[in-house]
């Protein structure tokens, strides 16, 4: 069978345009996700640190379950069978958004924030403990001393294992198409069955998300290279 | 709730309709997962050792492989693989042949960072006591850096192992009828119960990912008494 490439066809005119498009949807899908993630798990990596006994069970929980499922799996629970499970007034709240997104982005929130929640834990216990014990000593509280003293510095530390987490959002943001969000991978796939030039259409894709992670990772090395360095510990 | 949906068809979930029609379920997707880590050992190790070479044609090819298998999705893999097979090839590939060989090279990407910086993690000395006695580099791999590295290397394994089971979930885009597929099917049959459905296959999932990775801390806990046992 002969194949003639045709790259003109998927970068430029209409298809071209089509990818351009998914590819904004698959960076704002990806920097809500990577948002909202960052926030629930520091909340949750906080709950596994405090001594009260029920938060440090239920974040304990929360990271196991969510890390040992498949994102695939979440994405169709959010999708299909959130509604009976969620209160009458989120569902009506979301499905007036766009439900497709929003399942994406709690989907994608709900997985990466138990990576997180590691990540932040293991960064946490990089702190010498005598960290905490100053600070609670100078009279600050529990939560004073995470916001002010402990949190920062641990932050500085997992910033590049946090990065490498958020490079996995933009790559499983690619799931998010099987429930419908016209993503990067779903508009490739669109040109692929409207034009039958698949090769071109996942080469263009490809290259987009590799030059995504390469240029970021990049950027985390030139870091840990140069700023990791500076922390004495 | 309708957890009667779910009696129902556990035996579908957990083997497909396998005595009297094809293998599915939980079954295909163990069975894609041990043929995924099996394969991707072996491909891993080699790129992995290649990677460690010092010889540039041996290293550019397998940082370039790594590096671009890392740096996209699996689920751009798949679709490579499926819609492309027919373009090399002339003819496609079954869904489970092809989702079974992305899974290998994708992995197959990951484990050989894993023997990377496994071998790395070894002293120098061993290197150097193993040339030392006359064997050449080759041998010296095979006959001690290897056997060490590799042991330590078991707990990284099954985190990967752990992270393949997830992925094989993905096959199910391609249409190979394996856990995930199989409970799409009862959800689009019943069409009463999807939460139930789909809270069930995620416990399923669930089981042996945890297990998996409860077993590989014990491990990692072990290797490392042992290492400091020796030190």
């Amino acid at each position: 069978m002969a194949y003639t490439f045709d790259w003109k066809l998927v970068l430029s005119g209409e298809y071209g345009g089509w990818i351009a498009q998914g590819l904004v949807i698959t960076l704002k899908i990806s920097a809500l996700a990577i948002f909202c993630s960052l926030v629930l798990g520091t909340l949750i990596a906080v709950f596994r640190l405090t001594r009260v006994r029920p938060l440090v069970w239920f974040s304990a929980a929360y990271t196991e379950f969510f890390r040992n499922t498949p994102l695939l799996v979440q994405i169709f629970f959010w999708y299909f069978g959130s509604y009976s499970i969620l209160p009458e007034v989120v569902n009506k709240w979301l499905y007036r958004q766009d439900f497709e997104f929003a399942a994406g982005v709690i989907a994608l929130t709900v997985y990466t924030s138990a990576f997180i929640a590691e990540d932040i834990r293991s960064g946490v216990f990089a702190i010498p403990k005598t960290q905490i014990e100053a600070s609670r000593a100078t009279g600050l509280s529990f939560l004073q001393s995470m916001r002010f003293v402990i949190l920062p510095q641990a932050f500085r530390i997992i910033i590049p294992p946090l990065i490498s987490q958020f490079l996995n959002v933009v790559k499983n943001s690619s799931l998010v198409m099987t429930i419908g969000v016209m993503d990067l991978t779903y508009m490739t796939r669109q040109v692929e069955s409207y034009t039958f030039h698949g090769f071109e259409a996942f080469t263009v894709a490809t290259v987009i998300y590799l030059a995504i992670s390469l240029v970021v990772s990049f950027a985390v090395n030139v870091y840990s290279n140069r700023v990791l360095k500076l922390i004495p510990y | 709730m309708h957890w009667d949906v779910i009696a129902k068809n556990m035996n579908y979930l957990l083997i497909g309709a396998y005595p009297h029609g094809e293998l599915g379920g939980l079954a295909m997707t163990i069975l894609m997962a041990l043929g995924g880590i099996f394969g991707a050992f072996w491909l891993g190790l080699v790129f992995g050792l290649m990677r460690l070479s010092k010889r540039r044609w041996l290293y550019l090819p397998a940082l370039a492989y790594i590096e671009i298998i890392r740096g996209t999705p699996l689920l751009m893999l798949i679709f490579w693989f499926y819609f492309l097979a027919p373009v090399l090839w002339g003819h496609s590939l079954p869904g489970h042949q092809s989702a079974l060989i992305s899974l290998i090279i994708f992995t197959s990407a990951y484990i050989a960072e894993i023997v990377r910086a496994g071998v790395l993690a070894l002293p120098k000395g061993q290197m150097e006591a193993a040339r030392g006695t006359g064997l050449s580099r080759m041998n010296a791999m095979r006959h001690v850096i290897l056997p060490q590295a590799l042991f330590n290397m078991i707990p990284s394994f099954v985190n990967q192992f752990v992270s393949l089971t997830k992925d094989t979930s993905l096959a199910f885009i391609i249409g190979v009828n394996e856990l995930t597929k199989a409970a799409t099917q009862v959800n689009n049959r019943t069409m009463t119960a999807p939460t139930e459905i789909f809270i069930t296959i995620a416990v399923l999932y669930f089981i042996i990912c945890y297990v998996l990775t409860a077993f590989s801390r014990r491990l990692e806990k072990k290797i490392m008494r042992y290492q400091a046992r020796l030190r």
